[in-house]
């Protein structure tokens, strides 16, 4: 988005600064300033001043949100079980306190930076750029970046990420798509985690929760997976592998010419 | 790394003063008087807590006087089949006229900084 051009205008808004809008009156005595400018522009330059980063060092990079406890760090642990030796890879982690989750990844042999926020509810674009600079991307396939377990705020800010995978863990519900739209629009994939508990459940069906995703206008792909027994672990390895090529090859393209 | 924010708002709200502070500045306002966003409700900001969020985060600054006025605005869409444009609630994005899935947000996701009333001299007294 821009702040000189108009281009934040949109149907839903340009009447609120027509001539006789709401918001064009002023009174006598006082200046009424026209703005037009996003609130996370901020935020988005420093992501993609991110983004540039990681194009520049071909590291392809995924942001996982969730629910607290759906199951972020254990389906990290088995991504890396499954792909060490295949593919270098290293995590972000956010959490409000500890260094737990990143102990869990560096026992795997895995570089893991951890970012405490403190009270703060979501990761920001600052916070990522600090943390990517300890990080060696030029060995690097892949980062994952564990963004603060919430439904509601990470989604609002953009990381520089070139993927958003959405977890929706199997207890949590199969209307979470309907309840949290603003998060599960912003996904590329929504991983439906903890599948070995959805038989013993009985109530959660994910073809409803697909179904929620698609009335967000949202064509992601839906896949289901157990971290635990490794069942739908392959289809997730393979969106990965695939993720990778794809963006490896349009950067190398980039360069070569 | 420690950072401070109970809720995204709050992140949201600094931001806004920032911009608000830079234009008083050039400006040579004296003090903000009114201050406009637009809000759409796929922002993922709700207003209520940037409402009560923005005297706190203004205390003390520029703004510490001024009246915040938050404009809601609708989530509109575009069916890719039909190309009829349509008011829809947030959670559901599908075409208002043919029930199609496939179709792109026109508004509704915006958090714009629309305007901003400064005093750029002091009002005499009567």
């Amino acid at each position: 988005m821009c702040d000189s051009c108009g281009c934040n205008l949109t149907q839903s808004n340009r009447h609120l600064v027509a001539a006789d809008g709401h918001l064009a009156h002023t009174s006598s005595g006082t200046e009424s300033v026209e703005v037009l400018k996003g609130l996370l522009d901020a935020n988005d330059l420093q992501a993609k001043h991110n983004r540039e980063h990681f194009d520049q060092h071909q590291v392809f990079v995924v942001n996982l949100m969730s629910s607290p406890g759906a199951g972020k760090t254990s389906l990290l642990e088995a991504t890396i079980d499954a792909l060490a030796g295949d593919l270098n890879m290293a995590v972000i982690e956010g959490d409000l306190e500890t260094e737990n989750d990143a102990m869990r990844i560096r026992d795997k042999g895995i570089a893991a930076i951890q970012i405490c926020t403190g009270s703060a509810c979501h990761l920001d674009a600052h916070m990522v750029h600090t943390a990517l600079h300890e990080l060696a991307l030029d060995e690097l396939d892949i980062l994952f970046i564990e963004n603060v377990g919430n439904l509601v705020c990470p989604a609002s800010f953009d990381l520089g990420q070139h993927r958003n995978v959405t977890l929706l863990s199997s207890p949590e519900g199969d209307d979470k798509p309907a309840k949290y739209p603003v998060m599960f629009r912003a996904a590329d994939l929504l991983l439906i985690t903890k599948s070995d508990l959805i038989e013993v459940l009985g109530d959660f069906d994910p073809e409803r929760a697909g179904s929620y995703l698609r009335r967000l206008a949202n064509p992601a792909p839906v896949l289901a997976l157990s971290a635990r027994n490794g069942a739908g672990m392959h289809a997730w390895l393979d969106w990965i592998r695939e993720g990778i090529e794809l963006h490896t090859h349009s950067h190398s393209h980039g360069v070569g010419d | 790394m420690k950072y401070w924010q109970p809720m995204h708002e709050l992140a949201i709200c600094q931001a806004l003063i920032d911009e608000v502070a830079a234009l008083a500045r050039t400006a040579h306002a004296s003090s903000i008087t009114d201050v406009y966003v637009s809000v759409g409700p796929l922002s993922g900001v709700e207003c209520s807590l940037m409402r009560n969020t923005f005297p706190v985060a203004g205390a003390g600054t520029v703004v510490s006087e001024a009246t915040l006025h938050l404009q809601q605005t609708p989530v509109r869409i575009r069916c890719e089949d039909c190309a009829a444009e349509t008011e829809v609630a947030a959670n559901r994005l599908i075409c208002g006229r043919c029930g199609n899935w496939r179709t792109h947000l026109i508004g509704g996701d915006e958090l714009l900084l629309q305007r901003v009333v400064m005093q750029t001299h002091r009002p005499r007294r009567e």
